[in-house]
């Protein structure tokens, strides 16, 4: 593998060269004098913390952004990309993260959709359908042409959008955190396929900070931080460590940390048979139960949909199941008198909700506002129906101070907090309150390196001070590092339950999959 | 991507600009008729502000979408919008007007006003409430349903005035008057009390009523635990059930709020002006308030100031008509329909090209001192 400072200036063997890139928000150096070169054929690695400019990079290339600086060279050649249009006519195509499909159309109308090779739709139905079985057949991509991509799954999109931009002529892709979403076997059939295209010559830039896949699937990789390329290397001398130390500029402290108690305390929360049906009265959750016990963590793996929203609702007291019972704290509740949130907090049953955007906060509310959401009640905060705001901000203040929410402005609205210090400022809520029992759903979904890791410390060190610890995260290794035993959930059931030392990603990763139909046949 | 704006220039600078270029517009329009805008514009600021009576005129006009417009932004404040001010505000006169009916004639007036107008907000409240319930607990869009209430409520009273409350023999359709105990005293007789001179206007205390109004408004919003749960529904209901907030009675109340402000109007136009129940008091205030509401930017202070110029409009405009002859009451409205679109439905249209000159401004000052890096960029 040629080594970056070889490579000549314009090769043709450099698919795509950015030099010098600036780009400037407001106050914000997105990207300060950033350079790139991918090699032709190669998979390119691009980490880096969210805000490290990896996004606006590609933005720059892609042309949804104009750079202030800087020169862009597609396959030897200067280029001018000024919008989608352009980038597409040089061989360009992106995958984003958020898949930019129309979920009512059928997939092959999705792939023709703004790219119809003849007026007539029947006829040019005729010619993409052609051409896609001619890519899937080279490619091993398959997707059912005619389902409505509403209703296919989320690997079977992410297939789609690598199609349609392969279709479009793209011979450089860029796929912006295509892991994301996929169960550990969908990822195994992703690289495939994108190291079959490697093999076929596509240049492939692979944005993500998940940096085992890096160290599996690239050939080479850029690390950004705070806006500057701060380290690159071929994969053959880099390591998960010095990969993860280059992003967040310091030391860090990956993976599991000391051990769970020897023996747990009693058992502090209680459920039996919860089943839940939504709306459609299709049955979400079928009949789950589940202890915590003081001074642990119990985690729950799966893949995302799979019951754990709601199996958090329902214990939370967002959602009132159909059937089942909860103990928790000595109160028992059953359907029709269901715990709700207010009593949850009072019986000292704290949660973290997965979605920050929709529920942990209120985006448009400043900090200190977001900081006593559900605890505006406390005789702290607020006297005979007035909030008390000196002691409101005081207090945030101190949350930030002691969970290094940053920046430390508790008059700053919620929505300009990067997601790490929000997902801070919501445990520091959360934890602040001492509970007896906490749920967290995504501890550290959208969060930086250097604060998964501060995140994860706080959560051991409340198990270490007796509280119980649900957390459910769809990052398999994020259940690895912090439960101290783990629940698999599939299909609305717990599927197993392993005591961590029992744990490994196979046998965690089979049990995500394992359907009621193969376990009867077992 | 552009920037935002800061504070001070989407508060201030952006409805400003907006209003002058409403303003240029509507000059254009008064020269394509023929007539001079400047002579237009003089007589019509002339009109609003120039003499006692023309302000006190403006103010009166002010009050009552001072009171609309809080119900129209408080309503917002908790995601709702509620378009039927008018017909709360309608309802509102009607309780004001009830209990002045019945008990003019009995209780003193310190007893009666208060009276009048528990009962005025209290009509509003419930007139409001009924949508508000229809929406949190039957999924009626409250913006169908409280139009339709603005219909509803017109036809009432029509109905209790042709068939219930008309004096017998009168032609006109209108109650009997109340007694003098129900009169809420105008701005020259409260003058006079402490020996000013002030010409007689519709202007009365309820001005204050309005002002306090805005107040409270204020201090619900931002400084009690109700208004910050309200607030935390408008803004985000999934946000607010985590919190144990009970989004369905939250929109119960916050448009029970809504409703009784607007039913405040009664005090103005029933107890303050009118001393009679009567048709077509609020003649459209209730939608004016939604103009108001949006210049204000749903602010107490906003919708004041928002109210002022209405206010001011209506006064002006009305003196305009009457003076310049070719100039006639529609032209008023144009003008006031080119306010609300350049500051309502078009407010944040030239709010880009602002916040890149603001944005030029802060670099050209960048240059000479540097820059502290403040916000985090979106990766």
């Amino acid at each position: 593998m040629p080594a970056i400072e070889t490579i000549g200036s314009s090769s043709p063997a450099v698919a795509v060269r950015m030099t010098a890139i600036n780009k400037r928000f407001g106050s914000v150096q997105a990207n300060a004098d950033v350079n790139l070169s991918v090699i032709r054929g190669t998979v390119h690695g691009l980490v880096g913390e969210n805000g490290a400019g990896k996004s606006t990079l590609m933005s720059v290339l892609y042309g949804f952004y104009a750079a202030d600086g800087g020169a862009v060279e597609v396959f030897g050649a200067p280029a001018r990309i000024r919008n989608a249009f352009d980038a597409i006519a040089l061989g360009l195509g992106m995958v984003h993260q958020h898949f930019m499909l129309v979920e009512t159309l059928s997939a092959i109308d999705n792939v023709m959709l703004g790219a119809e090779p003849h007026a007539l739709l029947k006829r040019a139905d005729a010619v993409v359908r052609a051409r896609l079985t001619e890519l899937m057949n080279s490619t091993g991509l398959r997707v059912e042409l005619d389902a409505v991509v509403g209703e296919l799954s989320v690997g079977d999109r992410q297939r789609l959008e690598i199609l349609k931009a392969l279709y479009r002529g793209a011979k450089i892709l860029i796929l912006d955190e295509p892991t994301a979403v996929l169960t550990p076997q969908e990822t195994e059939a992703l690289f495939k396929v994108l190291a079959r295209l490697r093999e076929q010559g596509t240049t492939i830039i692979l944005i993500t900070h998940k940096l085992k896949e890096v160290m599996r699937l690239c050939d080479h990789v850029t690390v950004m931080r705070a806006g500057r390329v701060v380290h690159e290397c071929a994969i053959a001398d880099a390591s998960v460590q010095g990969l993860a130390e280059a992003m967040v500029g310091r030391q860090v402290h990956m993976g599991r940390q000391g051990d769970a108690l020897a023996a747990p305390g009693a058992v502090t929360l209680q459920a039996e048979g919860l089943t839940v049906r939504d709306a459609m009265q299709v049955v979400r959750l079928h009949g789950v139960s589940l202890s915590l016990r003081a001074g642990e963590i119990v985690g729950v793996a799966g893949v995302a949909g799979n019951g754990q929203s709601e199996l958090l609702d329902a214990l939370s007291g967002l959602r009132e199941p159909d059937q089942g019972s909860l103990r928790v704290a000595g109160e028992t509740f059953e359907p029709g008198r269901w715990l709700d949130p207010r009593r949850a907090r009072e019986l000292g049953l704290a949660h973290v909700p997965e979605d920050r955007h929709a529920r942990a906060m209120v985006m448009s509310f400043a900090a200190w506002e977001s900081a006593v959401l559900g605890y505006e009640g406390l005789p702290a905060y607020s006297r005979r129906g007035w909030m008390r705001h000196r002691r409101m901000v005081d207090a945030t203040a101190a949350l930030m101070q002691r969970f290094d929410v940053r920046p430390r402005d508790p008059l700053l609205v919620s929505a300009k907090f990067s997601g790490g210090n929000q997902q801070k400022l919501v445990l520091a809520r959360e934890i602040g309150q001492t509970p007896r029992v906490l749920l967290v759903g995504q501890p550290t979904r959208g969060v930086d390196i250097g604060a998964i890791e501060f995140i994860h410390a706080q959560l051991r060190a409340l198990r270490d001070a007796g509280c119980a610890l649900l957390v459910v995260s769809s990052e398999l290794d994020e259940i690895l590092a912090l439960a101290d035993r783990v629940l698999v959930m599939n299909e609305g059931r717990i599927t197993g339950e392993l005591p961590i030392n029992e744990c490994t990603e196979a046998r965690i990763g089979l049990l995500m999959v394992e359907t009621a139909h193969q376990r009867e046949a077992a | 991507m552009s920037a935002p704006l800061p504070r001070w220039a989407d508060v201030v600078v952006l409805p400003l600009v907006n209003l002058a270029i409403a303003l240029l517009v509507a000059a254009l329009v008064v020269a394509l008729i023929g007539q001079s805008p400047g002579q237009v514009m003089t007589m019509l600021v002339q009109g609003a502000f120039g003499t006692e009576r023309g302000l006190s005129y403006t103010l009166y006009y002010t009050t009552t979408f001072i009171f609309t417009g809080l119900a129209v932004a408080l309503a917002s404040h908790g995601g709702l919008f509620n378009i039927g001010a008018e017909g709360q505000a309608t309802l509102g006169g009607l309780g004001t007007g009830l209990v002045a009916l019945w008990c003019s004639q009995t209780l003193p007036a310190p007893l009666l006003l208060p009276l009048m107008f528990i009962g005025g907000a209290l009509f509003g409240m419930i007139w409001a409430a009924v949508p508000g319930y229809l929406q949190a607990y039957r999924g009626s869009h409250v913006v169908i349903t409280t139009i339709m209430f603005n219909f509803l409520a017109s036809s009432l009273l029509v109905y209790l005035l042709v068939n219930r409350l008309k004096a017998p023999g009168n032609m006109s359709v209108e109650s009997v008057s109340f007694g003098p105990a129900a009169h809420l005293p105008g701005m020259h007789e409260a003058l006079a009390w402490v020996g000013v001179t002030w010409p007689s206007s519709p202007l009365n205390l309820s001005l204050f009523l309005a002002l306090f109004a805005a107040v409270g408004v204020y201090a619900f919003l931002w400084h009690s635990r109700a208004g910050y749960r309200l607030r935390a529904v408008g803004s985000s209901e999934g946000a607010a059930a985590y919190a144990g907030i009970r989004p369905r009675r939250q929109i119960i109340v916050a448009m029970g709020l809504s409703g009784a402000l607007a039913g405040m109007v009664g005090m103005n136009e029933i107890a303050g002006v009118n001393g009679k129940l009567l048709l077509d008091f609020v003649g459209g205030a209730g939608f004016t308030g939604i103009a108001v509401a949006v210049m204000g930017r749903n602010h107490p202070l906003g919708v004041v100031l928002a109210s002022l110029l209405f206010g001011a409009l209506f006064q002006g405009g009305a003196e305009v008509s009457f003076e310049v002859p070719g100039f006639s009451r529609d032209m008023v409205v144009t003008l006031q329909g080119f306010i609300v679109l350049f500051s309502g439905a078009m407010a944040y249209v030239i709010a880009p090209a602002l916040a890149a000159l603001v944005q030029r401004a802060k670099s050209a000052r960048g240059a000479a001192a540097a820059v502290q890096p403040s916000q985090a960029p979106h990766g």
